[in-house]
């Protein structure tokens, strides 16, 4: 196979996972949280129990008048929400679906990529909270600044403390070594990187930049149309991400009961589903966090957690 | 803030035992809910199932009415409006011809109903019931005032009476009935006395 062609293919590839799963998993959040909450859900667009709303949504969103506010900074309001997207598209690129060449593009520094990546999020939220002049935005944007920056580093620890247990930063490297016990070992930085995850994209119960009660709608306030599903899509990817990323790195990726070899990418996605099944639940369930609360729950819970799994990794690493 | 924090793990660990077993409750709440059936009626498309005695729109049966005016007079908001006339109905035999009253005009005015059902069961000859036809909004106030031809048409509507509840209170009738008939001889001449003034009156309708 000619080289243009794979990565033709690859590329395509991530771009329709890119494209398919936030639409998969924004419809089970409609109809999950819909059925928890005793409702049906969407049920007209599509005819059958509204399988196409987040369609019909879309094209609702192209269709509405792009504003831009008059003291708005409009290049930065403008770009914001392709800065907000894009990190989560070059994150599945890495992301290994099956064993062997299953992946978008294999990375030895995958780990570091992704987290890298994901971090450059905090830039979007900064600069549509700025660029909007509004007061909403601004506050927002200074409760997501201080959230993201805060919840990097527990983020950062578990993860580190995974690819010390398994001796590499390559996603890939990280699921071959993966072994079931570490369910049990690697449970505490599971659940650090988990909830940290959903604080970086900033999903209930973490949405204080967002607050609809309080803040309109954080720094998505002054946004409408394209640029607002933009916002909204990549919070959905969002959840594609963390959920891949926490199957990746904590619950065995490909791993399955049998036929890891040809069903492994069937593993993974069921895994990831499950994943985002939850974050769509604890959303449901869980009441959004207070500021003080929030920050108080990473400096004070998450970080020394993270740093007691890293000594405990290191200590079983070393012992064994 | 400080105070307040730490007194929070106490109230928790004192109040409902293990930390933590509150956001489990929450999970497994949510969790139920979804294993159930939803609770939403798909109402434009499925026709909801309305209990017996529910309070939709108020039908007249005309040929019951006897335009005593009773219900004019209880309405509370005065929202319906009675007009009539004497007719002579002459019998043959008898000495003089018999008055009875025709309805005319028989309005309810829904924009002005409250829905309290006082006319209702005010009504000594049942010629007003509750319907549970609940789909007449129109796009003018001036449209609910509604006359007797189209109360009359909701007639058709009224479900039968529901059977009486066996742990209820029996019927008013049924007990009046059996303390007559426990106190046969104590009083023989008063259901007497009341069938006289109602049997002409029955009779002029």
């Amino acid at each position: 196979m000619p080289l243009w062609l794979e990565l033709l293919i690859r590329v395509g590839g991530v771009l329709v996972a890119f494209l398919t799963l936030p639409l998969l998993v924004g419809q089970a959040e409609h109809k999950v949280m819909a059925h928890m909450q005793g409702r049906l859900g969407p049920m007209y667009a599509g005819a059958f129990h509204g399988w196409a709303q987040l369609v019909a949504d879309g094209i609702k969103f192209v269709q509405k008048e792009d504003v831009t506010p008059r003291d708005a900074d409009r290049p930065v309001f403008r770009l914001a929400p392709a800065v907000a997207l894009v990190p989560y598209l070059l994150v599945l690129l890495v992301i290994p679906l099956g064993p062997g060449d299953l992946v978008g593009q294999p990375l030895d520094v995958g780990l570091f990529f992704v987290l890298a990546v994901v971090g450059v999020g905090v830039l979007a939220v900064l600069m549509s909270a700025w660029a909007s002049a509004n007061k909403y935005s601004l506050l927002g944007g200074l409760r997501g600044a201080a959230q993201l920056l805060g919840y990097e580093l527990p983020l950062v620890l578990a993860a580190a403390s995974v690819a010390m247990a398994a001796g590499t930063l390559s996603l890939s490297g990280i699921v071959e070594a993966w072994r079931p016990w570490w369910l049990l070992w690697q449970a505490p930085a599971m659940i650090i990187f988990f909830v940290a995850g959903l604080a970086e994209i900033r999903r209930p119960p973490f949405d204080m930049p967002v607050a609809d009660s309080e803040l309109v709608f954080g720094y998505m306030t002054e946004y409408t149309g394209l640029r607002f599903a933009f916002f909204l899509l990549a919070e959905y990817v969002g959840i594609v991400v963390i959920a891949a990323l926490t199957t990746v790195l904590f619950l065995g990726g490909w791993h399955g009961p049998f036929a890891d070899g040809q069903l492994g990418w069937l593993w993974t996605l069921l895994k990831v589903f499950a994943v985002a099944f939850v974050i769509i639940w604890l959303r449901v369930a869980y009441p959004r966090l207070r500021e003080d609360q929030l920050q108080r729950l990473c400096w004070l819970v998450l970080v020394p957690a993270s740093l007691a799994q890293l000594v405990l990794t290191a200590a079983v690493r070393v012992a064994l | 803030m400080s105070d307040r924090s730490e007194r929070t793990p106490d109230d928790g660990a004192g109040d409902r035992g293990l930390p933590g077993s509150g956001l489990v409750k929450g999970l497994a709440v949510t969790l139920k809910t979804m294993t159930r059936r939803s609770t939403t009626q798909q109402y434009p498309d499925v026709a909801p199932e309305l209990p017996p005695r529910s309070r939709g729109v108020i039908a007249l049966l005309e040929e019951n009415c006897t335009v005593c005016m009773l219900c004019a007079r209880e309405c509370p908001d005065w929202c319906i409006y009675i007009d009539s006339h004497k007719e002579e109905v002459a019998v043959p035999g008898a000495a003089r011809p018999r008055q009875r009253n025709v309805l005319d005009r028989f309005d309810i005015d829904f924009s002005l109903c409250m829905y309290c059902g006082i006319c209702v069961e005010v009504c000594p000859f049942d010629a007003l019931y509750w319907s549970p036809e609940f789909e007449y909004a129109e796009y003018d106030i001036k449209d609910l005032l509604h006359d007797k031809d189209h109360l009359g048409q909701w007639m058709d509507t009224v479900p039968p009476p529901p059977a009486h509840d066996p742990n209820g209170e029996p019927a008013k009738e049924e007990t009046s009935a059996a303390r007559k008939a426990a106190v046969p001889a104590a009083r023989p001449t008063t259901p007497a006395v009341r069938r006289e003034p109602g049997t002409p009156g029955e009779a002029a309708t």
